[in-house]
């Protein structure tokens, strides 16, 4: 369980983690600027387990995996949104970073509430609010790589069975 | 049922006789490329990977483009981390400073991008390379590392998005202008998960420079890929290009079914356009030039993957002639590739634009990010021809960036506040779009 931080539309790469952080490729050095020119705050106040809930495209624009690096350093336990711009989606599936589309959850939810997700369930809920969603599936492919751990060792698993 | 060019390369190169959308597919891959900012840790996940060299020296690109030359100490790191991976493996294609520049712009002058090919790319603006004809999307590094380290890639068959343009562009109407309008009509995710392909009698009054604008873009409405089916333009370039650098490969001519299926369409009246202006900080937030507010100018950049090609320099040329910069604007123009920098110097481009009091600098990729050569302070207001407008992109979360064609920019600069290029230079310039250093 986590607090929600809640943000809008189109939460750009370039927000997430800024170009001019990108000289490092350190998840607890890119953590200490995560989406910091959205608000300056969240670095310093998010707390591991907390969770970022946006609106639709999250992730839009720069290709730099830094952006969910920055987000899982940072001890976010799960982005929920109401849609993934798809390289973000990608990246966040190969680094490990749980995302979670679920736009009935963003609904309902403040700033602040408490969030609980339980992938294995199928279950994303708004303890604050008293209220459960069905977050949308993750596609039987992409699960495999997620129970791999990231692409990494779906890679290995598939050459050394090759 | 017919398929789109985009389920027709997707097929071929997944060893199917036709995909649809939605099928995941394993894709061969016949070029990977990274840059600075993605390559380091590209080669950390690769080497996590197990694998012992990558699958084909010869078919991956690293560039030096964003940070370069470098800008600090941290960023000639990560150039001698791309550059000891590039060594250890061998790798055939790396284009350091002096001898490259912004890869969207260099690796189809390089002739490494070609029709029908799946070109996968760790930079969000990969899609660029589909104004030839081939499948081109970004990635990041991970999913560039297991390219690398197989050959191959996973990707879901993209719904395609046909944008028809009619009509003939009037005076000073170019490819930036056509993707701006495409974006406010659809918005900044109108086109997410989709090819975008773009058709229509206006591509045949477009040159190479820009229908890569074009296909730049596409993911600034959130599209997977950009495409524009081969004609007889993209057999002119390609050719030119091919011949140009001596690296030669067959490629098919592939084009869309005429029953081939849309997810949507878009219809652009490209005769009726005037240039367009995005607004901070959405590319969507597009309108015509002439309905935008006053808006003084700090700084105006002309560069980018997006407009920093010959054309546009020329463009920019033409706009600016024997006028002089504004005393309170700094112009930056950055041609994009060494061979661009050439050809303008060659023209008299670099000359006249210093002449004016502009600063012209050496490729790179630095200002559009706002990673240096240009970085935006607090309150600034800068015209630029890149493509994101984003808080903070240049610098400053409180910068302002209006997003225009190369016209525009260069009139602004002159001007000093966003402007007409009509303002400036009563008559547009005649286009000769062949780009002529080899």
């Amino acid at each position: 369980m986590g607090r929600a931080w809640c943000y809008g539309d189109s939460v750009d790469t370039d927000v997430i983690i800024p170009a001019r952080y990108l000289t490092t490729t350190d998840p607890a050095e890119l953590a200490e600027h995560a989406l910091e020119d959205l608000d300056a705050g969240f670095a310093s106040a998010v707390q591991a387990g907390d969770f970022v809930v946006a609106g639709s495209n999250f992730g839009c624009g720069s290709s730099r995996e830094h952006a969910p690096v920055a987000l899982k350093g940072a001890g976010v336990g799960a982005v929920v949104a109401r849609s993934f711009a798809r390289i973000f989606f990608r990246n966040a599936i190969n680094t490990g970073l749980v995302i979670v589309t679920c736009p009935e959850l963003v609904d309902v939810t403040d700033s602040g509430d408490e969030i609980e997700v339980d992938l294995a369930k199928g279950v994303a809920s708004n303890v604050t609010k008293n209220q459960s969603f069905q977050p949308e599936p993750l596609p039987d492919f992409i699960l495999e790589i997620v129970e791999c751990g990231g692409l990494v060792e779906w890679v290995k698993r598939r050459t050394n069975a090759a | 049922m017919g398929q789109t060019i985009t389920e027709k390369i997707l097929a071929r190169h997944s060893g199917r006789d036709e995909v649809r959308p939605g099928d995941i597919v394993m894709c061969r891959v016949d070029l990977a490329m990274a840059n600075d900012v993605t390559a380091p840790a590209a080669a950390d996940a690769f080497a996590r990977m197990d694998v012992a060299t990558v699958w084909d020296r010869s078919k991956i690109a690293l560039v030096a483009s964003h940070f370069a030359p470098a800008k600090d100490i941290a960023s000639a790191n990560l150039m001698t981390r791309m550059r000891s991976f590039a060594l250890e493996h061998d790798i055939e294609h790396l284009f350091e400073v002096g001898r490259g520049g912004i890869e969207h712009i260099l690796l189809p002058e390089e002739a490494l991008t070609l029709p029908g090919d799946v070109v996968i790319g760790a930079d969000s603006h990969s899609c660029t390379y589909g104004a030839l004809g081939c499948f081109s999307t970004g990635v990041g590094s991970t999913d560039l590392a297991a390219v690398m380290a197989t050959g191959e890639i996973w990707l879901r068959v993209p719904e395609s998005l046909r944008v028809v343009y009619s009509g003939a562009p009037p005076p000073w109407i170019v490819g930036k202008d056509l993707i701006l309008s495409v974006i406010a009509a659809i918005g900044d995710d109108g086109a997410r998960y989709m090819a975008m392909e773009h058709t229509g009698d206006t591509l045949g009054y477009l040159s190479m420079d820009s229908r890569l604008t074009l296909t730049n873009m596409a993911i600034e409405a959130g599209a997977k890929s950009g495409i524009i089916a081969p004609d007889q333009t993209t057999f002119d370039y390609v050719s030119s290009r091919q011949a140009a650098v001596g690296r030669h490969r067959d490629w098919p001519t592939l084009a869309s079914d005429s029953d081939a299926a849309y997810a949507s369409e878009v219809r652009i009246d490209a005769a009726s356009l005037e240039p367009m202006v995005a607004r901070p900080s959405l590319p969507s937030r597009a309108v015509p030039v002439g309905e935008i507010e006053p808006v003084r100018v700090d700084q105006v950049f002309i560069g980018s993957c997006t407009n920093a090609r010959i054309e546009d320099l020329r463009i920019a040329a033409h706009v600016l002639g024997d006028e002089r910069i504004a005393p309170h604007v700094r112009l930056m123009v950055i041609p994009a590739t060494q061979r661009v920098w050439q050809q303008a110097n060659a023209e008299g481009l670099l000359d006249l634009f210093a002449g004016a009091g502009a600063s012209v600098s050496t490729p790179t990729c630095g200002a559009c990010l706002g990673a240096h050569m240009g970085v935006l302070g607090p309150d600034e207001v800068c015209v630029s021809t890149s493509n994101r407008n984003y808080v903070g992109r240049m610098g400053h979360p409180s910068a302002q960036v209006y997003l225009a064609n190369p016209a525009v920019a260069m009139a602004s600069a002159v001007a000093g506040a966003v402007a007409h290029p009509a303002e400036i230079r009563p008559d547009a310039p005649n286009l000769v779009p062949e780009l002529v250093v080899g």
